[in-house]
């Protein structure tokens, strides 16, 4: 029956494709969510064109995930066709938009790691992830300069938005350890240089945020404990909601080309 | 403005007045000649005024644009039209910021203009006050809406005031793009299921009207089109565009197998642009509700109210953070000045 999700044959390089994809394409709607909400016209043109350079990731990523299942599968069948709990994104690109500081603290998180990971992707043995990597390196430098600047803004601006930028920063920092888990299917990858092992970036990311809350006068939350289990399918309450606005007109009309 | 008041207004004023006359005179022969007026060239204020509502309005328009079809990006079926409706409507955005940047070289900040809007008290284009009921919407949107746009925008390209007519040269590329893209979503409709076929037949029939009615009351009620046209702000007349659209308009829908919804459209042998069974004339429509065209202009559209609740909440809820964004500016300006 074509209204039924899919199932996918999730090899270790499957796998791997889909929870990249999966970040990209969550976080991308997410921000694509914000139109006709910006503070300013300005930002609501920012947010949606990281939201599209998000969006064109995916899309890369889940054509080379195609290709390696080699299972009739497709970028639209991986984003319309499976449910939450076959979804591999990281907790915090689910998050919800908050306002506009929690989605500037969002971003920030995930651009300070997206940006050194896909640089040190460039290396990767993988021609086509090599060139994925590159182009998102770009993208996610641009990101992480834009995030970063309002994070700082808002740090250091008037007290209500330091009060509002700080509360997201604690709410959101508990989905920050994920990013550099390495499971025994992405061990397999790294040990055969496909991808690189994202633990050792902890330090930059460490720095790199530091840096930002330093110049933005916000402090990192004391509470060390991490949420986890995006990358294997267990997810926020709040995936479902996405992924039903999503996919909604893909479950309505099944098998229709659109 | 304050030496002016040193001289006695009784022996200015007339020197005055006949200098303004020359200055008009010469205007008009500027206008004439089809010389592009710039932003400190001399203009009559009322061409002023004129040019301030009409590129203030057609910022407006674009900006309460986005709303309609921003309704559909979290839903669209593929991730490639994810991402063209999503640059669409960025691409709106951007028109919305040239223009204006465009007015604001008439001496009114967008600040003024923005607030014109959100207040009710300035105009936008009547056919955003429609809802977007299904995904069918998205390419009637781009094929009628931007295809009316276009038939509007591209006598712009040469009005006489030139920032106007730079921004629409700009604007009008993206916007056949839009066109096309609309077109190609109803496309893919109508070779689709016959319910997404029925989707785009339901979706042409809740656009026809409305995108007949945005060139404009008939040339007989326009209140501004005699002096615009003088001025060679306006090109062509109301009826004269819509025309145009609808001689286009016709062989497109009968491409894609849908049927206008409209019983008394009709083709006219005569001088014309449209063709039909290789003979010249043009298509004829049915007349037009202009009723409710009024009742959206006043405000009694199925969604005015909605797109400028939407635009006003956005500015409320985004008050904090232009706040925060002047207070740092501040604050880094004053360590500068320190340093
Ligand atoms: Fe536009
Ligand atoms: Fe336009
Ligand atoms: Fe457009």
């Amino acid at each position: 029956m074509a209204t039924t999700s899919i199932q996918v044959n999730e090899t270790p390089l499957v796998l791997y494709l889909l929870r990249r994809a999966d970040d990209a394409l969550i976080l991308g709607h997410r921000l694509s969510e914000w139109i006709g909400l910006g503070p300013i016209l300005e930002e609501e043109m920012a947010l949606g064109n990281i939201g599209l350079d998000l969006i064109g990731q995916a899309r890369s990523l889940y054509a080379y995930a195609a290709e390696a299942e080699a299972a009739g599968n497709d970028e639209d069948t991986f984003a319309y066709l499976r449910d939450a709990p076959q979804y591999r994104n990281l907790l915090l690109a689910e998050q919800p938009n908050g306002d506009f500081g929690q989605t500037m603290v969002r971003q920030l998180f995930y651009s300070a790691f997206a940006d050194p990971y896909w640089r040190a992707m460039t290396a990767s043995g993988d021609a086509t992830l090599a060139a994925v990597a590159a182009k998102s390196e770009k993208e996610s430098a641009y990101h992480l300069r834009h995030s970063s600047e309002w994070v700082i803004r808002l740090g250091d601006g008037t007290q209500e938005s330091h009060a509002r930028v700080q509360e997201a920063v604690d709410v959101l920092w508990p989905y920050t350890g994920e990013m550099f888990e390495c499971d025994a299917a992405e061990r397999t990858l790294a040990d055969g240089r496909t991808v690189i092992d994202p633990a050792p970036l902890r330090d930059a990311w460490d720095g790199t945020i530091g840096a930002v809350l330093s110049r933005a006068t916000l402090t990192l939350p004391q509470n060390g404990w991490m949420q986890s289990g995006g990358r294997t399918g267990r997810h926020s309450e709040h995936l479902g909601h996405l992924l039903s606005t999503m996919q909604h007109v893909q479950r309505t009309y099944p098998g229709a080309a659109w | 403005m304050y030496t002016q008041g040193l001289s006695n207004p009784d022996t200015a004023a007339p020197a005055k007045a006949a200098e303004g006359a020359g200055l008009a005179a010469r205007f008009q022969e500027r206008v004439d000649a089809e010389e592009r007026i710039e932003a400190n060239d001399w203009m009559p204020d009322a061409y002023r005024r004129t040019l301030t509502r009409q590129i203030s309005q057609h910022a407006h328009s674009e900006i309460i644009g986005m709303l309609p079809e921003g309704n559909w990006v979290t839903r669209a079926p593929t991730l490639r039209r994810k991402a063209t409706l999503l640059a669409k409507v960025q691409d709106e955005a951007g028109h919305g910021l040239y223009l204006y940047a465009a007015a604001e070289t008439l001496g009114r900040s967008r600040e003024e203009m923005f607030d014109d809007l959100l207040s009710g008290k300035a105009k936008y284009s009547s056919i955003f006050n429609y809802p977007t009921l299904t995904w069918a919407d998205m390419g009637a949107i781009g094929w009628l809406v931007d295809g009316a746009a276009i038939m509007n925008q591209i006598p712009l390209c040469r009005c006489s005031y030139g920032p106007y007519a730079r921004a629409m040269i700009r604007v009008c590329k993206e916007e056949s793009f839009h066109q096309r893209q609309g077109y190609e979503i109803m496309v893919a409709l109508c070779r689709g299921t016959p319910e997404q076929k029925a989707m785009a037949q339901d979706a042409l029939n809740r656009w026809y009207w409305p995108c007949l009615m945005m060139f404009g009351p008939p040339d007989g009620d326009s209140t501004h089109s005699d002096q615009s046209t003088r001025w060679k702000i306006k090109r062509f007349s109301n009826d004269e565009l819509r025309q145009k659209f609808l001689d286009a308009l016709v062989p497109q829908t009968e491409f894609l197998g849908l049927t206008l919804p409209d019983a008394d459209l009709r083709f006219e042998l005569g001088e014309g642009d449209a063709t039909k069974d290789g003979a010249r004339g043009h298509w004829r429509h049915g007349s037009i509700n202009w009723d409710e065209f009024r009742q959206v202009l006043a405000g009694n559209g199925p969604c005015n109210r909605e797109r400028i609740a939407a635009r006003r909440r956005a500015h409320k809820e985004g008050a904090w953070v232009r706040e925060a964004a002047a207070a740092y500016a501040a604050k880094q300006a004053k360590q500068k000045l320190a340093a």
